[in-house]
């Protein structure tokens, strides 16, 4: 009896520990993710990138570590659900600026809208006269391979007098860079009439930051109000606040964590396509190439030599050219950035756009302003330099269109 | 004012000539019995008649010679392995919670207990309760000092060794804050009669602070209120939180309770200047208990927290929250085993929910999210009542504020918990 009693004992111990995978939740599939490293970083690289992944996801910003005074969002995380595209609930205003000749409003809260604020401040309004542009925040995957293309690469594809007559006129948007952006070789500057120096601009939905320092110094002091060294001036209602800042002392984070957070950008993974081998997708890709998408959403780039090896060399898939093109008058807001034109967008990268649902609550709120709720809507809504190949999309039938829409989300 | 004062006296002579004699006084040579009323499913009368506002004082404690104090404690540890959605921190091994009692029966109907409480080792030490109680009338009691505001069930009766499940429940930690004690006076009360009981406590205490919404939890969070080392020496705002509970039980049938707490957060005003509006937060629990005919316990809460969140603030915070659980415990085995008299093995099992922001978004009326859903099936072995080694499996789903596909949680715990 004591023998069966130990066998027994011993046999669901071992069940259990054979079953522990089973009812352990396991990662999910590969090509539904779009957070984690990308490729193979040293142990240091992964330090850094853990430290970012932190700061990024885990640090929760209040009126104590600096939030604010007015703000859009209270962490990183909280607009980047997973790494993906943001919600209309964590949607951004910019306003102020109609021509390239810069934003007017700098001095009443511009560029962007500060909606929300800590206690004792009162949140931004537009102020009366600007125009503005509602911007959803993109998925964060792969910035680091667009962030080491070299200017050259990019432009090798503008064609501001649309010279070969295909009617597209891709071009790039010339950013003032900031003082704390420190050019390398790859970037090159273009100086102007007015003795400036600027360089072009790859990151945003007008591509107005011309590297991912200044995305990220931007995102923390206009979406969260937290100061850092490289910009250690805190937003403020100018309509009510006066020079009322939020009582923590500047810099509000050190540019160590500012630097952390950079890198996470620069190396988190890229989308993994799915189903690529399925031939409804394979079609669906020689449509998109045939219609015309590809001329500005690019299929394919091959970064050179970068500071981080793992940048370095690589062929990927993005679906984009860095560009400016107009989209036409149903797209143009009024607003604008840089020296882009109110109706031009920077074409966004489509990767990870079959994964947009995993971050948007189920849903889909696609292009600058989460305004088309599916792929198809999406397509439909271009207008400008994209109206030929909209028209082609058109005439398509219902399965050719299907099978593009499959190849669609398959990224 | 004159007819609700002449209403509360006559309800208190009422009830006072209501009253019996209360039969549950502890008998610390029935610990057993006491002690296995949670787990083991005693059916003694004076088991039957306890309620969980009783829980402070239902505690084995040890008196030496003639001495008027009597001291006690438990003690709960545990290994757990984790792991969420394919990613492990290991093994860890924890020692939770170190808890002493104290008590002392000053005077008769004078009595004084307190509970100080070490978790995670010294992480957090704290006095959970200190409180002096006055007898006038087993209808009408004084309690003053540290006092476990009562609301829902858990927050009272919140002992490791009382539970089968290693992790204390959801929702009556991070809505209801447990253990969440706070300064202040009240009274209680107890009435018998035939097979029912009925109880009330009703105290003013301090209360929260604005850290439920200014916290770096990134959503309304109750319990960061308790990071404010302050709050035991004065109140946030000088506006006091009111605490009242009713319970009725019937005996062989269950135990209901309800139960509100409510008051203003936010520091309003500061040297005579008015700062916002008065902000109030308020938490409404109903607990309920029962023992089936089979022995098995059903036991559970649910809470909802109402909180006046400015506008100002982004839609992460939530204005409401809701939550509860319900724990199943079926004991297969009662018998003597290598040696012990009163050895009990149990099945168990907790469902618990807890929404942490219930609304819609107002850019696109779609549900806010940010929820869990937990299951935990366990086992529990106890050598005697006061003693109980559990083994849990837990299965937990996070979705996040906006509805994206759930985090899932999952992992093994292995513990023990005792009185001493």
């Amino acid at each position: 009896m004591k023998t069966l009693s130990v066998l027994l004992i011993l046999s669901s111990l071992f069940w259990l520990v054979s079953a522990c995978d089973a009812l352990l939740p396991g990662t999910p599939a590969d090509d539904q993710l779009l957070d984690g490293p990308i490729g193979d970083l040293t142990p240091e690289q992964n330090a850094q990138f853990l430290r970012g992944d932190v700061a990024f996801n885990n640090e929760v910003f209040t009126a104590a570590t600096g939030l604010g005074p007015t703000f859009v969002a209270t962490s990183c995380g909280s607009c980047h659900a997973g790494d993906g595209k943001g919600h209309p609930f964590t949607t951004l205003t910019r306003f102020g600026q109609i021509d390239e000749t810069g934003n007017t409003f700098m001095q009443m809260g511009g560029p962007q809208l500060q909606n929300r604020a800590i206690g004792g401040h009162t949140p931004e309004m537009i102020p009366a006269g600007a125009t503005s542009s509602k911007f959803t925040p993109p998925a964060n995957t792969g910035l680091g391979l667009l962030g080491a293309l070299s200017d050259d690469q990019i432009l090798a594809n503008a064609d501001p007098n649309d010279q070969d007559g295909d009617g597209i006129s891709g071009v790039p948007n010339w950013i003032d860079a900031p003082v704390y952006f420190r050019p390398q070789g790859f970037h090159k500057p273009q100086t102007t009439v007015s003795q400036s120096t600027r360089y072009i601009g790859r990151f945003g939905k007008k591509a107005a930051a011309v590297d991912l320092l200044h995305q990220t110094v931007n995102a923390y002091k206009q979406d969260m109000g937290i100061t850092s060294d490289f910009d250690p001036v805190d937003p403020i209602n100018y309509a009510v606040s006066g020079q009322a800042g939020d009582g923590v002392p500047d810099p509000e984070v050190p540019g160590s964590r500012i630097n952390d957070v950079v890198f996470y950008l620069r190396t988190l993974r890229v989308p993994v396509q799915r189903n690529a081998g399925d031939a409804n997708v394979i079609a669906g890709k020689q449509l998109f190439v045939q219609i015309g998408c590809a001329k500005c959403h690019t299929p394919e780039w091959t970064t050179p030599q970068s500071d981080v090896a793992v940048l370095s060399k690589k062929t990927f898939a993005p679906y984009t050219d860095l560009l400016l093109h107009d989209m036409g008058k149903g797209l143009d807001d009024g607003y604008t950035e840089g020296t882009a034109k109110t109706a031009e967008w920077r074409t966004p990268p489509l990767w990870g756009l079959g994964l947009s649902k995993n971050s948007q609550g189920g849903q889909e709120y696609l292009l600058h302003d989460g305004r088309a709720r599916s792929v198809d809507d999406a397509i439909r809504l271009h207008g400008g330099e994209a109206a030929k190949t909209i028209e082609r999309y058109g005439q398509l039938g219902a399965d050719d269109r299907s099978k593009l829409l499959q190849f669609l989300n398959s990224l | 004012m004159k007819t609700i004062l002449r209403l509360i006296v006559g309800l208190l002579a009422w009830s006072v000539s209501w009253a019996q004699t209360d039969t549950t006084k502890t008998n610390p040579g029935a610990l057993d019995q006491l002690f296995g009323r949670d787990t083991t499913l005693q059916t003694a009368n004076d088991v039957q008649l306890k309620l969980n506002m009783d829980a402070t004082y239902d505690r084995p404690f040890l008196s030496v010679g003639k001495s008027p104090v009597s001291v006690g404690g438990y003690l709960e540890a545990n290994t757990q392995y984790m792991q969420t959605d394919g990613v492990t921190e290991g093994l860890s091994f924890q020692m939770r919670r170190m808890t002493i009692f104290l008590a002392s029966t000053i005077n008769r109907r004078i009595k004084f207990l307190t509970e100080l409480e070490f978790e995670d080792g010294t992480k957090e030490i704290n006095i959970e309760f200190a409180a002096l109680d006055i007898e006038l009338n087993p209808m009408l009691n004084l309690r003053g000092g540290i006092i476990m505001n009562p609301i829902g069930s858990f927050n009272q009766n919140h002992d490791g060794p009382k539970w089968e499940f290693i992790d204390r429940p959801l929702s009556s930690t991070t809505i209801i804050p447990s253990t969440w004690s706070n300064v202040g006076f009240g009274i209680y009360g107890k009435v018998y009669r035939r097979n029912w009981v009925w109880a009330y406590e009703g105290y003013v205490t301090n209360g929260f602070d604005d850290r439920i919404i200014v916290n770096g939890e990134n959503r309304t969070w109750l319990p960061a209120t308790k990071a404010n080392e302050d709050r035991f020496e004065e109140s946030f705002n000088g506006v006091p939180m009111v605490t009242l509970k009713t319970a009725l039980k019937r005996r062989r049938v269950g135990e209901i309770g309800i139960s509100w707490m409510g008051g203003v957060f936010n520091k309003f005003q500061d040297d005579g200047l008015v700062l916002d509006k008065r902000r109030h937060v308020d938490v409404l629990a109903i607990d309920f208990n029962s023992v089936l005919p089979t022995k098995t316990v059903i036991n559970g809460e649910w809470c909802w927290a109402s909180v006046d969140v400015p506008t100002t603030f982004s839609q992460q915070f939530g204005r409401m929250q809701q939550g509860g659980w319900l724990d199943v415990v079926h004991p297969i085995v009662r018998r003597r085993v290598f040696g012990w008299n009163t050895a009990v093995l149990s099945l168990a099992l907790r469902v618990e929910r807890v929404d942490y922001n219930v609304g819609k978004f107002t850019e696109t009326n779609d549900p806010i999210f940010d929820e869990l859903w937990s299951v935990v099936p366990g086992i529990s072995f106890r050598p005697s009542p006061t003693t109980v080694i559990r083994a849990n499996y837990r299965y937990l789903w996070h979705t996040d504020l906006l509805g994206n596909p759930p985090a899932r949680t999952a992992g093994f715990q292995f513990g023990f918990s005792t009185y001493f």
